[in-house]
């Protein structure tokens, strides 16, 4: 299993090159027609000079739809690449974190990289460069996550103070710290530090060939860190302690996973800004576990979800170019989480609402091929008929009623069901209903279990009530068949006890067997 | 002339005043452990008396405060390959998206090494080990579907797949069904059979008797250890308990049968 995973995060790191050749191919045929249009913002409101208060939807045109989808703006494919391996990585690192319930973390070093970005700029301000440069706020962005990151660890290991309110605290005076240093930046007489908010709400459509491709091999990087270190993750997020007996520096893995948040957290900051980049390591990792018990398998859903997140976004915002991008790539994520909550095929709210319904169907099932045998029983010994032929009249249906204490609407359900099931036809005219070959076998069958079951919880009270199964499992493929054996000497030695109903499979080929 | 070493084999485990403190609340005291090779040893004692706390100093998890702790004569770092840990069911998360096959091949990832993945031959070692606990039908199954004792179960195969010569086990035997505790004793007495020694933390005095050989009585520091029969007494457990006679009755009972069947067995 895990070569194959590897293999699958492999395909990630293809995806990847793949989107790498978008770029390239944009960077080259269109370099010509970019000069005109250095930004993807030119059709931005505001510069055509609309007010602010004009709040109406411009519908995009229809060939501007098919420009967006068929990725023939230069913009929208540098974005759109961009933008789509930070959500791969986002979903692909983000799994781990989730796993290792460490979500909040991730919060928080986004929320610490603010002051490093604000330190970058002024210092590079100061030694006369321009503070633009993206690698150097990035930087700066990076050591102040992950001192952030440590300050968490040092109030977490040296006060009493708790994890969460640890991060909570780190998180506040970090960014509190950034906001200033921001207001202090704007105050400069350079002017030059209007981009810097960029950083907290994200500004995908600012993003350059560069921008685009130092977030591709980034990516490519974090996934083939993840494909090495799949197995070592694996054993971290499940079991620390186990992987620490074993002599693995957990200690060190977890260092290495909180490198990749930082990374992610790092080069998403652009894209979808400080406050939400969060969104994009936690929701696609939240969404894949809707569809996969298998941690490989929900690595590349998580990675998948990410990737169609910032799909969505990048695609929506360029029809609507009044939509902030970085906003609408997390609505992106929620509409994924929110298809994966409700049709998973895991734990999906759907999957569970059909398993319920179908316990239950098949609860009502068996109460009624119960009953209808029981009833049978009791008429056989009353009238000394041959139990043999015991299934074979018909059933009044009030006397079913009184017999299990049932209302006429529940009887009425129960026969609708059995009727369906083709295990029972209902005389509506005369109430009487009367079980077909099929029906007699599984009343036989049904009942035969159902005692049996009882027995055995009667005899064997130290069984873990959640082994049986009883309404899903014949006995005997739960039980060995001599404990079977002796449940139905005990039945069958209780005084005045109910018979056991021969296995309809051992005498369905006798169909005159006895019934007990 | 070749040298006759005289020096015994060294013991499995054996921990030396080892003294652990939570801040300030000691937790075990100067407490001396040995588990004989080839036995199956019981940890019993009342709870917070240190028993999981002293498995889990010994193999470093918790910093000790003093003492020396050697497996087969050498420091744990040195000896990790021949010593496999159980730890309780409740510590991990069995939401977790792996099957039983997979937490079982965990036990084999230090063989394996660094960026090495799973091979099929460890695969198959793993599902071997699942069907030595009788999970062999469940090898594929999530691990959140499997019931409490079949999750023990899980890892104990997991400990199984390690081959170790030692085996540490934080109350492998608590709240699990009737067929999970008979195939728990089986295999640790095919272990036993095959000179390997396990050390079990356990909270059922009154299968004392039957499951093991030895018995450390743990309340802080270790009141008596040694041979079922000679340190299971009324006295000893009195000292570890207190006077809580309803256990001591369950636990003379339990020492009363097992005399019993010896005889018989004679």
């Amino acid at each position: 299993m895990t070569l194959l995973c590897s293999r699958w995060i492999v395909l990630v790191g293809l995806f990847l090159l793949a989107l790498d050749r978008c770029v390239v191919l944009a960077a080259t045929r269109d370099v010509p027609v970019i000069a005109a249009a250095p930004t993807w913002e030119s059709g931005r409101p505001g510069r055509g000079g609309k007010s602010i208060t004009d709040t109406g939807i411009e519908w995009p045109s229809r060939e501007k739809v098919w420009r967006t989808f068929t990725l023939q703006d230069y913009n929208t494919r540098i974005v759109f690449s961009g933008v789509t391996a930070l959500g791969a990585a986002g979903g692909l690192v983000g799994t781990f974190l989730l796993l290792r319930k460490r979500s909040l973390l991730s919060d928080t070093v986004s929320h610490c990289t603010l002051p490093g970005i604000a330190i970058a700029f002024l210092v590079a301000e100061a030694f006369g460069n321009s503070g633009r440069s993206l690698p150097l706020l990035l930087g700066g962005a990076a050591v102040s996550g992950v001192l952030g990151m440590i300050a968490v660890a040092a109030i977490r290991a040296n006060t009493r103070v708790k994890d969460d309110a640890a991060l909570a605290i780190v998180l506040s005076v970090f960014f509190g710290l950034g906001i200033a240093l921001l207001v202090v930046i704007q105050q400069l007489p350079t002017g030059n530090a209007a981009g810097l908010s960029h950083y907290i709400y994200g500004k995908a459509a600012a993003m350059t060939a560069g921008d685009a491709r130092l977030i591709l091999y980034s990516s490519l990087g974090l996934s083939l860190i993840c494909a090495a270190l799949f197995k070592e993750f694996k054993l971290l997020c499940f079991d620390s302690d186990f992987a620490r007996t074993q002599g693995w520096p957990t200690f060190a893995l977890d260092l290495t996973l909180m490198a990749l948040v930082v990374a992610v957290t790092v080069i998403g900051l652009q894209a979808v800004g400080l406050l939400l980049v969060v969104a994009m390591l936690i929701i696609p990792a939240a969404a894949a576990r809707f569809w996969s018990h298998q941690l490989g398998v929900t690595l590349v859903v998580a990675t998948g979800v990410g990737a169609l997140s910032g799909l969505g976004g990048v695609v929506a915002s360029a029809l609507f170019p009044k939509l902030p991008a970085g906003a609408v790539i997390v609505l992106a994520a929620v509409i994924c989480f929110a298809v994966s909550f409700v049709f998973g095929t895991q734990r999906g709210l759907l999957v569970r609402w059909l398993e319920q319904r179908h316990v239950a169907a098949q609860v009502a099932r068996q109460h009624l091929l119960r009953a209808v045998y029981e009833w049978s029983e009791h008429r056989g010994r009353s009238l000394d008929r041959d139990p043999t032929l015991l299934l074979d009249g018909s059933v009044q249906i009030a006397e079913l009623c009184a017999l299990n204490d049932w209302s006429s609407k529940r009887v009425a359900r129960l026969l609708k069901l059995g009727v369906a099931e083709g295990l029972i036809s209902w005389d509506r005219l005369n109430a009487r209903c009367q079980l077909s070959a099929h029906g007699k076998l599984e009343a036989r069958r049904v009942t035969r279990n159902h005692r049996l079951w009882e027995t055995y919880l009667l005899h064997y009270a130290d069984v873990a009530p959640q082994h049986i199964h009883h309404n899903a499992d014949q006995i005997e493929h739960v039980i060995e068949p001599n404990v079977v054996n002796e449940l139905e000497e005990l039945l069958a030695g209780r005084e005045g006890a109910a018979l056991v109903p021969a296995d309809p499979e051992q005498s369905g080929r006798n169909p005159g067997g006895t019934l007990a | 002339m070749p040298a006759i070493d005289l020096a015994p084999a060294p013991l499995p485990l054996a921990v030396r005043d080892l003294n652990v403190a939570y801040q300030t609340k000691v937790v075990v005291w100067d407490a001396d452990f040995d588990a004989p090779p080839g036995k199956l040893v019981a940890i019993v004692g009342p709870n917070g008396a240190g028993k999981s706390t002293l498995l889990k100093a010994a193999l470093g998890l918790i910093p000790i405060a003093s003492g020396s702790i050697r497996f087969f004569g050498l420091p744990y770092a040195k000896t990790r390959h021949r010593v496999a840990y159980v730890p309780q069911r409740e510590s991990v998360d069995w939401d977790f998206p792996v099957s039983a096959a997979d937490v079982v091949a965990m036990g084999l990832y230090r063989r394996l090494g660094w960026c090495m993945p799973v091979r099929q031959r460890h695969k198959e070692r793993a599902r071997a080990a699942l069907s030595q606990v009788g999970l062999g039908d469940y090898a594929d199954r999530q691990i959140s579907q499997l019931s409490g004792g079949q999750q023990q179960r899980v890892f104990l195969a997991r400990a199984l797949a390690q081959e170790a010569d030692l085996y540490l086990m934080d109350e492998p035997f608590a709240s699990v069904d009737a067929a999970t505790e008979r195939a728990i004793v089986e295999v640790l007495r095919e272990l036993r059979a095959q000179g390997k020694s396990v050390v079990c933390v356990h909270h059922d005095l009154a299968t004392v008797p039957e499951y093991f050989d030895h018995v450390a009585l743990l309340n802080m520091r270790v009141v008596a250890q040694g041979p079922v029969s000679t340190v299971f007494t009324p006295e000893n457990l009195r000292k570890t308990y207190g006077a809580r006679l309803t256990l001591l009755e369950e636990a003379a009972q339990a020492v009363e049968r097992a005399r019993v069947s010896a005889q018989h067995r004679l």
